[in-house]
């Protein structure tokens, strides 16, 4: 093909290819809006299918071979999508429109002799052979073959053709056969005229020029059509009395001829009159799911959250009614309905709940990207690796948590993973790897990211953390690897001013930390010289309403939110020692940090000492601790609110809950709580 | 005497290869036919050895030309070749069912392409 490949051609196809992808990304842009509007035109997909189709036909020819295998596995799609096998999602729409920009890429790249789609091409590919993998299965049998039509009709339809033919069948539609007789010489302006009239009756699905007839006279097409008028009111709108080239015949079902050939009552072919137009059912599939605002589903959380303190007001009504002379038996009664009430208020802010709940897969999708771009940009060659794609999240989360995830991953191959040529000169394979994973456990959810790098060594982070002033001479001798580990956290400690494009500006691991905290999450780093780090971070799997243990603290009251409580007990102080200073507790042949909150909180003791305190088992990450509290009384489902912006961030306190009365109290931030009896800092009130 | 072709597709880009393709070999003439209904149009005024056609075109389709042509007497003589790019097995088979002569797949192979325009049109 060298030959002819002289500039002026090449500049042709560009100017082709240009035109095809722009007019692509229209196209998709306005089944976009159709989906949006629940009003699909069934033409649409089938024309960006052509036009992918054409693409991929003529980068062929000229070689340029990213753009033939992007389009060809475009085309691919689009095919299974017009044809129904490939259910049409958010997911289709957002790859094609990828595709979209990926090929004006590379249109760039062609006119200037470059070539950086690569992985690109790669990606959307992949991911496109991803969704063609879950096109759903089973062939049920066409209902074509029921259909009294011609067989030489059939035999000229294409593979799409075929498929719109049977979807008006199955949604009942009236097929029709137009046959119309045109001029030679003006045929296209009658037929033109002719197919704009029948698209407004339904969907034309072919245009068949007929052999039959005297070619010399003129030339005759047989349109077919699926529509919801009846034989007498298509054949109004399209014949024209006076010139006699048009006429209409009903397509029935073999079994019954009589009935298809009778004029005016094709109804074996019509499931009802009514609505239903022949468009719908192909846009039932897409109306199965419903796209809403976050908003929205906070306003029903919110009056959930209302109903709940409600709910919690009525039980204590009942309480005190039950207390009342002559009121036990309707005090009895009420509490019963309010129970009842109460199982169906769960049952309901369960279900809002799943409904917010996202699977991580997109945001791993959205990192894959990142490894694949970054590692490119840093000649560093590494597979992205991602299991547990299905856990979910609450969405909120899941959009707070793709930001610090990025860093983390960022961080990964920019401090962890080696150069190809350090890797081989260590006996490493070449390829780095950078691993994802998530798993739910309980009401929480882990993350970890790992790379298979060269590690974090903890003498060297005490060392830059010293020079920085972070810490003393002092402190950085007596720390424990767990802690100079911690060091990378501490406002202050990243080293660069890296300056990334993908999570903002100059962001360090301080501000990952405190992403994650916010989300009442908490994270953990572990690592080995020559071997790799591995950040985990735990979440709550949502931060709408959650349970809480009420406790009081000498005179405070705080509500400790249950997801992260394994048990309580009574303290017994033989079982309390010290270890460094610090209190801790035997448990079942384990020693954990104890906790006492009023320690941790500065707060003013009460005047009565009390007779008898609780350890409050909490558990996050594999780290527990107890805390010690003075009273508890009972559980209760809360709302966090955070707290007023006079206040701001202050650590150990995840937000403010009102426990109906108008009594509000504090939440404790377990994760802060644990975090911090683990890195060992005994002090917790430094308010921000 | 000149040979005339009738190459029927709509991208003016894949118009331009095959007519440079064509253009190798002598005594031969192009008509372009930017869809088929221009070709329904051209069909009956002129005489033509060969036509050529894609399949995947808005108005009418290949398959549907392929059928016109060979079921219409004035024409079913003439040869007539798919060019498409090779999409589906099913459209191919019925291309030829149809009565199409030759099946190329696009991107397909200008020394293939000549070494059948030669065979049917004796040039």
């Amino acid at each position: 093909m060298s030959e002819s490949e002289t500039p002026k051609a090449l500049r042709e196809f560009l100017a082709e290819a240009q035109e095809i992808v722009e007019q692509l990304g229209r196209d998709l842009g306005r089944l976009d809006e159709q989906i949006k509007r629940g009003k699909q035109d069934p033409g649409l997909v089938n024309v960006i299918f052509r036009g992918a189709h054409s693409l991929k036909g003529i980068s062929g020819m000229f070689g340029v071979q990213q753009m033939a295998s992007l389009a060809h596995t475009v085309e691919n799609l689009l095919d299974g999508l017009r044809l129904g096998k490939v259910p049409q999602t958010r997911e289709v729409l957002d790859v094609l429109f990828e595709s979209v920009e990926v090929f004006s890429l590379i249109i760039s790249d062609t006119s200037k002799g470059e070539q950086t789609a690569g992985t690109r091409v790669e990606e959307a590919v992949r991911h496109i052979d991803r969704l063609m993998m879950q096109k759903p299965g089973g062939k049920e049998a066409s209902p074509l073959d029921a259909l009294d039509i011609d067989p030489q009709v059939l035999s000229v339809l294409t593979e799409y053709e075929e498929y719109r033919l049977s979807e008006n069948v199955k949604s009942g539609a009236g097929l029709y056969r137009v046959r119309a007789v045109f001029d030679l010489s003006d045929f296209d302006k009658g037929l033109a005229e002719l197919q704009a009239k029948l698209k407004g009756l339904g969907e034309v699905i072919s245009i068949l020029p007929s052999s039959e007839g005297n070619v010399e006279a003129g030339i005759a097409f047989d349109i077919l059509i699926g529509c919801e008028k009846s034989l007498a009111d298509v054949t109004a709108e399209v014949v024209d009395a006076a010139k006699n080239n048009i006429s209409v015949k009903a397509i029935g079902k073999k079994t019954d001829k009589a009935a298809a050939s009778e004029p005016k009552k094709p109804e074996s072919m019509m499931l009802d009159d009514g609505e239903a137009p022949g468009d719908e059912s192909s846009l039932r599939s897409v109306a199965q799911t419903v796209r809403v605002d976050i908003k929205k589903l906070d306003n029903l959380m919110n009056l959930v959250a209302e109903l709940l303190l409600t709910q919690n007001a009525i039980l204590s009504i009942s309480e005190e009614l039950k207390r009342e002379k002559g009121f036990r038996g309707t005090a009895i009664k009420l509490y019963k309905e309010a129970r009842h009430f109460e199982r169906r208020l769960d049952e309901l802010q369960q279900g809002i709940m799943e409904v917010r709940m996202v699977p991580l897969g997109q945001v791993f999708d959205k990192l894959s990207r990142v490894v694949r771009k970054i590692s490119r940009e840093e000649n560093k060659e590494i597979d992205f690796i991602s299991s547990g794609e299905d856990t979910e999240l609450d969405k909120l989360i899941i959009e707070d948590l793709s930001d610090p995830l990025m860093h983390l991953v960022r961080n990964c191959i920019d401090h962890g993973v080696e150069p190809p040529e350090e890797r081989a000169r260590l006996g490493k394979s070449i390829r780095g790897i950078i691993r994802m994973n998530a798993f739910q456990q309980g009401n929480h959810v882990t993350i970890e990211v790992e790379d298979d790098g060269r590690g974090m060594d903890p003498i060297r982070l005490i060392e830059t953390a010293k020079k920085k002033g972070l810490i003393d001479q002092a402190r950085g001798e007596e720390m424990s690897q767990k802690e100079a580990l911690g060091l990378i956290f501490l406002p202050g400690f990243s080293t660069k001013e890296q300056v990334s494009d993908l999570s903002g500006r100059g962001v360090g691991m301080d501000v990952v930390k405190t992403n994650i905290a916010n989300l009442s999450g908490m994270i953990d780093l572990h690592s080995e010289v020559g071997l790799g780090s591995r950040f985990t971070i735990t979440l709550p799997i949502t931060l709408a309403i959650i349970q809480a243990l009420i406790v009081k603290v000498e005179r405070e009251t705080f509500a400790i939110p249950l997801n992260s409580v394994t048990e309580t007990l009574v303290l017994r102080h033989d079982q309390v020692r010290t270890i460094e200073r610090r209190e801790v507790i035997e448990l079942r042949g384990a020693t954990l940090p104890l906790l006492r909150l009023s320690e941790a909180f500065a707060l003013p003791p009460a005047d009565a000492v009390p007779l008898r305190q609780f350890c409050v088992i909490a558990e996050i990450a594999q780290h527990r601790i107890c805390l010690v509290v003075d009273e508890m009384f009972g559980q209760q489902d809360i709302v966090i609110k955070p707290l007023g912006k006079l206040l701001g961030t202050v650590e150990g306190v995840a937000g403010a809950t009102d426990l109906g009365a108008g009594k509000t109290v504090l939440v404790v931030d377990v994760g802060a709580l644990v975090s911090e009896a683990v890195s060992g800092d005994p002090t917790m009130v430094h308010s921000a | 005497m000149t040979k005339r072709v009738l190459l029927v597709e709509d991208s003016q880009t894949m118009r331009g290869l095959i007519v440079s393709t064509l253009e190798q070999l002598d005594g031969i003439e192009v008509m372009e036919a930017p869809s088929g209904f221009f070709a329904l149009k051209v069909l009956p005024r002129e005489k033509f050895d060969l036509i050529l056609t894609d399949i995947n075109m808005p108005d009418i389709n290949g398959l549907e030309l392929v059928n016109f042509v060979k079921r219409t007497p004035q024409y079913k003589d003439t040869p007539i070749f798919i060019i498409s790019t090779e999409g589906s097995e099913r459209d191919r088979d019925k291309g030829m069912q149809l009565g199409a002569n030759e099946y190329l797949v696009k991107p397909f192979d200008p020394e293939k392409l000549l070494v059948l325009v030669k065979k049917y049109l004796a040039v």
